[in-house]
């Protein structure tokens, strides 16, 4: 075989190894990083946290965030933690966010991770937080409603619903979470005497439901009147008859 | 008496080589490791800079000394520094990024490509106390490489990650990086990261000489490449120099020590220098000296008109 040709073969094997070994390397990393970015959907991020593929990416993992908050709420994920390695998280139970109102943590950022257009605390979404009713105090009949005292937007986030029951019996006055005030300091879960807390926060994703687009709940007021609804006017075709079902209540002479 | 076996070699410029002895004088031996010191005090520094800030609320006049991590920070709460290619990873994420950590990736840039870019890998760089911890217990050891590896694998790796970043749309180095993993564990709390820094210095220990540092890492491929215009350079006298190889015994990286490239350029050019000065302190020649590129092209120049020092080189 000529030296040229030869040499050419070898040139070309050495290039198909060597893209062989990046393909495979390359597979495996990205499947490391695939794992990781799903490491854990119940990490509680900081106020004003973007979505979590966004704030993964941006979030340069330099803990600016963590050592601005003056309550040492925020910890940086280390290896084994369950929480995408390096990205700030906090444990509700173990200290809450305090809901600072110059938001501390959202300034430090130097990535913009954390939304740099949210300017009120209170518009944070950072969980939401869930009542385990059978294992609340207040919903087995007994007063504590601690969480709903505890609460920083008392009476938005978190109401006390009144529950009649038997002549024998109080009334049960119940915690009930809104989702459109809940910013899921987690206030509540740190304050919950029960041995497990029974309200806890979680991210919106793991807890929060989806009514579908085309039910129109028309007995609320704002629901809008959409097109494909018609009252019925009687006379538009010409045919009076009325939809099926008898109408004897409107009847006269009943 | 028996009588010595071989001649006495003689160097290119016809001097006898002779080989590098340590000193057994306190003050020459210090002298060899002056810079072995002064990198081990700027490393753990730097982390101590970090951690003092963290723990023991370190402040210069009411402000924070240095917040933050290797990743980005905050010197004296005035000036945003960040890691330029964590900052590129995470742009070919296609995420916008906020001012303050772009300007703080420039500034490091800067930095890094005036000193020569891959002062930070032996100065600044947590990782490179334990591979060097690796490197000088294999070479008491007498522990062989198991294979051999081309060192521009890193390039390959470097690629690898801006790629990863854009496909897979997290900062694809940062997420597994040991370095990242050790300084942020040093300074925010031990977790498994650990485990990382053992793999990498398992490997430089028992698989490959100088493994990670000099062969894989691709945050040492990007300073590579920023510092190969950089103006701080190791210089080579040429007349003096007799080939003795005691430099390239000690360089981690030893492709740099192109004598010949050397003595045509008057200085170690490659991007891929450290700048440790591993080399300087044991040139039995005193061949080798930190310097300045413009200084040294200069000189270069004006011995290369001048036919007798041509020569010699």
């Amino acid at each position: 075989m000529p030296d040229a040709r030869k040499s050419r073969r070898e040139f070309l094997t050495r290039m198909g190894q060597g893209a062989a070994v990046a393909a495979t390397g390359g597979l495996i990393w990205s499947y490391l990083l695939r794992q990781q970015a799903q490491a854990s959907p119940a990490g509680i991020r900081p106020p004003g946290a973007l979505e979590e593929s966004d704030f993964n990416a941006k979030c340069i993992k330099c803990g600016q965030c963590v050592r601005a908050c003056p309550y040492d709420t925020l910890a940086l994920a280390a290896v084994g933690d369950n929480v995408p390695i390096g990205t700030p998280y906090y444990t509700p139970r173990d200290v809450p966010c305090y809901m600072c109102e110059d938001i501390p943590c959202k300034v430090a950022c130097p990535t913009g991770a954390l939304d740099p257009a949210l300017d009120n605390i209170n518009d944070s979404r950072m969980g939401l937080a869930v009542i385990d009713i059978e294992n609340c105090l207040s919903w087995q009949g007994l007063r504590c409603e601690i969480c709903h005292r505890d609460c920083p937007l008392q009476d938005k986030a978190i109401t006390v619903e009144h529950h009649p029951r038997k002549l024998s019996k109080h009334a049960m006055f119940v915690p009930v979470v809104h989702s459109d005030h809940c910013t899921g300091c987690g206030i509540c879960e740190k304050a919950c005497p029960t041995d497990e807390a029974a309200i806890r926060v979680l991210p919106h994703k793991l807890v929060q439901g989806k009514i579908g687009e085309h039910y129109r709940l028309g007995w609320t007021v704002d629901t809008p009147v959409t097109q494909d609804f018609k009252p019925y006017t009687g006379s538009e075709s010409g045919v009076s008859a009325p939809p099926g079902g008898l109408d004897y209540l409107n009847e006269d002479g009943l | 008496m028996i009588a010595p076996s071989r001649p006495v070699k003689s160097g290119p410029n016809g001097r006898p080589v002779r080989p590098f002895v340590m000193p057994d004088s306190v003050s020459g031996k210090l002298g060899v490791w002056r810079y072995l010191m002064l990198r081990r005090a700027t490393q753990i520094g730097v982390l101590l800079l970090f951690f003092g800030t963290a723990h023991w609320g370190w402040s210069l006049a009411g402000q924070p000394v240095l917040v933050g991590n290797l990743s980005a920070s905050e010197f004296l709460g005035l000036i945003p520094l960040a890691d330029p290619f964590a900052v590129v990873q995470i742009l070919l994420t296609q995420h916008a990024l906020e001012s303050r950590v772009l300007i703080g990736a420039g500034i490091v840039l800067v930095f890094y490509g005036l000193l020569g870019g891959r002062t930070w890998c032996s100065w600044v760089c947590p990782i490179n106390m334990v591979t060097d911890l690796a490197s000088w217990l294999r070479t008491r050891l007498g522990i062989r490489d198991m294979f051999r590896l081309i060192r521009n694998i890193r390039y390959i790796v470097l690629v690898l990650a801006l790629v990863l970043s854009a496909l897979t749309g997290v900062a694809a180095f940062e997420w597994v990086s040991p370095i990242s993993m050790m300084h942020r564990e040093l300074i925010f709390g031990l977790g498994l990261g650990w485990t990382a820094v053992l793999g990498v210095f398992l490997f430089d220990l028992l698989v490959l000489k100088h493994g990670w540092c000099g062969h894989v890492c691709p945050l040492g491929a990007f300073y590579a490449l920023v510092g190969k215009v950089a103006p701080v350079r190791v210089r080579f006298d040429t007349p003096t120099c007799t080939h003795c190889g005691e430099c390239a015994k000690v360089c981690p990286e030893p492709q740099v020590l192109n004598l010949r490239q050397a003595a045509a350029t008057g200085m170690i050019s490659s991007g891929e220098c450290t700048n440790c000065g591993r080399c300087i302190t044991v040139c039995p020649e005193d061949t080798l000296h930190f310097d300045l590129r413009l200084r040294i092209t200069s000189v270069t120049q004006s011995s290369q008109s001048d036919p007798h020092q041509r020569r010699s080189a």
